[in-house]
């Protein structure tokens, strides 16, 4: 019982992470009807510029308000680049084929992490400890203040980003967007700028994993995002791409089936088992499990 | 209000309009009839900044805004319902109603809006929680309009308001839009397959007939007009 409540607080602190990350896919997916690729490798920038603002702005962390910092500059930057690869790299093949956009995007991918490799150096880095790090034990239970950091942040994360998609103009721009473009640039709705708003958010949470899963992994490297994206990918698909919700659960889902995989005898599958779930879903329900066939898509 | 020389549109190879030239005065409603797949409706699209034209200039308002996009024409006060709807399913009817006023930031003309466009059309002040995607045909049309009409337009694009609408809920339509343009002296570019009632409320008429037009005159001679007659208005 011990072991399995330990193993429910891991799956979920990882699945927010996850969580974080198939937002972007699923909202980029939402409005530009493709997969950007290059979303693992702004992840991946997120936690580097995590490890920079710490040891090379000095940024004073192990209190609260340094890690906040921290995160709140890793989301920023990450925002930043996010809406420059959308706007150098995807908007001027807006008319073209989604197959072009989506070879573009795996060349942005590869970019990335080779910029990565040669500014940030190939060999793993030590990440810094932001925040105040203690173990909480609840009977034999054992939680340590980061996992507990990862949910609270993921949860404030997720509320803003369904206030700003339900509940502000943009947010329904950007739902209208994703319904039909040319009906919401007759409302005078400027597609470009909202799809560049939805490049802009989905980075930030993507900056914001980057930080959350560093802090709770001994290392970074520029390759990092690699499989972290590819099963946030996976649990777009699982809950639906272009359903937020379905993000929110999927990413949810993949964390704790992995963390459930990796605590049994079957640990060396722990990332065999996403790929697996992605073709049991293509076969079964290709549309996910929140995925309609066509409405209520961001 | 709107004036188009010599445009010519195309989609790939497909030449859609070949070299027309339209004018529709301020105050006017304007009527465009034609058969399937004459070109009113990429007429239209045109206009309203959907689709580039291939040569030709659209001026509005007196000025040229050939290749202006969509969501800047708004701005001027140009509205465009398109064929087949396009409300967002995927909102409720009062979202799509707001999204209508989406470049208008006083909340007391939005508010007054709605009231108005929910007068206009009170089947949709009974729903407007619903999700548009799960309305009716005709009342999806109502929406349509009501969101076009939302943006304060000076001059209003309708692409078949009638379609799929059962004929009483049709005549209520075009009295509603008769009465904008009394009221609120709306400029209106009409396309409609149900030519006798659009004739019927238009000042002028243009026939289109494979991207060309082929005639043009006041709406109650096109009644008149035996070949228009025989062709479109069933006689
Ligand atoms: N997206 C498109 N791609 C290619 N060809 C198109 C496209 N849209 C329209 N066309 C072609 O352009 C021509 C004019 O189409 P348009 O939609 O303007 O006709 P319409 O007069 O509105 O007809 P209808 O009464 O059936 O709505 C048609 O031959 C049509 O096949
Ligand atoms: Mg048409």
């Amino acid at each position: 019982m011990i072991e399995f409540l330990q193993q429910l607080i891991n799956g979920i602190s990882l699945g927010a992470i996850y969580a974080l990350i198939a937002l972007g896919y699923t909202m980029v997916y939402g409005v530009l009807r493709f997969i950007n690729f290059a979303h693992s490798d702004v992840f991946m920038l997120g936690a580097f510029v995590g490890y920079y603002a710490v040891k090379k702005l000095g940024v004073p962390v192990g209190g609260l308000a340094g890690g906040l910092l921290v995160l709140c500059l890793a989301m920023s930057i990450c925002a930043i680049v996010g809406i420059l690869i959308e706007r150098l790299a995807y908007r001027p093949l807006r008319s073209r084929p989604t197959l072009s956009v989506l070879i573009t995007a795996i060349g942005v991918s590869l970019l990335l992490q080779n910029l990565g490799q040669s500014v940030f150096g190939a060999n793993p880095k030590a990440f810094p400890r932001l925040f105040p790090e203690t173990n909480l034990h609840l009977g034999q239970l054992s939680i340590t203040s980061n996992q507990l950091l990862v949910i609270a942040v993921s949860l404030v994360l997720l509320a803003g980003l369904h206030f700003i998609v339900h509940r502000t103009k943009t947010g329904t721009a950007m739902r209208a967007l994703s319904f039909n473009a040319t009906a919401s640039s007759l409302v005078g709705i400027n597609n470009d700028r909202i799809i560049s708003f939805t490049f802009g958010l989905g980075s930030a949470l993507a900056g914001a994993g980057g930080i959350l899963y560093a802090m709770n992994y001994p290392s970074i490297d520029p390759l990092m995002g690699t499989m972290p994206g590819l099963k946030a990918f996976v649990a777009a698909v699982l809950g639906g791409v272009g359903s937020l919700p379905g993000a929110a659960l999927g990413g949810l889902l993949i964390g704790l089936i992995e963390t459930f995989v990796a605590g049994t005898g079957w640990s060396t599958y722990r990332d065999a088992v996403a790929f697996a779930i992605l073709i049991l879903i293509l076969l079964l329900r290709p549309a996910g499990l929140l995925g309609k066939s066509r409405s209520d898509k961001v | 209000m709107v004036e188009i020389r010599n445009l010519t549109v195309a989609y790939g190879a497909v030449t859609a309009l070949h070299k027309i030239s339209l004018t529709v005065n301020a105050g006017e409603i304007v009527t465009l009839i034609g058969g399937n797949g004459a070109g009113k409706s990429t007429t239209l699209r045109a206009i309203s900044g959907l689709i580039r034209p291939r040569s030709g200039k659209i001026m509005y308002q007196g000025t040229d805004v050939t290749g202006v996009p969509a969501h800047e024409l708004v701005a001027r006060g140009l509205s465009h319902c398109p064929e087949g709807r396009l409300v967002f399913a995927n909102l409720t009817v009062d979202e799509n109603l707001r999204l209508g006023a989406y470049l208008q930031r006083d909340r007391k003309r939005i508010a007054e809006e709605l009231d108005f466009v929910l007068t206009l059309f009170p089947r949709l002040s009974e729903r407007t929680t619903q999700l548009a995607g799960t309305l009716s045909g005709g009342e999806q049309q109502m929406l349509a309009i009501a969101r076009a009409l939302m943006s304060q337009p000076r001059c209003l694009l309708l692409d078949e308001p009638s379609l799929g609408i059962a004929p009483l809920l049709v005549k209520s339509i075009f009295d509603q839009i008769v009465a904008l343009n009394r009221t609120r002296g709306l400029t209106i570019l009409l396309v409609e397959q149900n030519a006798n009632l659009a004739l019927e409320i238009s000042h002028r008429g243009y026939v289109l007939e494979t991207g060309r037009i082929i005639l043009s005159d006041h709406a109650a001679a096109l009644r008149s007009n035996p070949d228009v007659q025989e062709a479109y208005l069933g006689a």
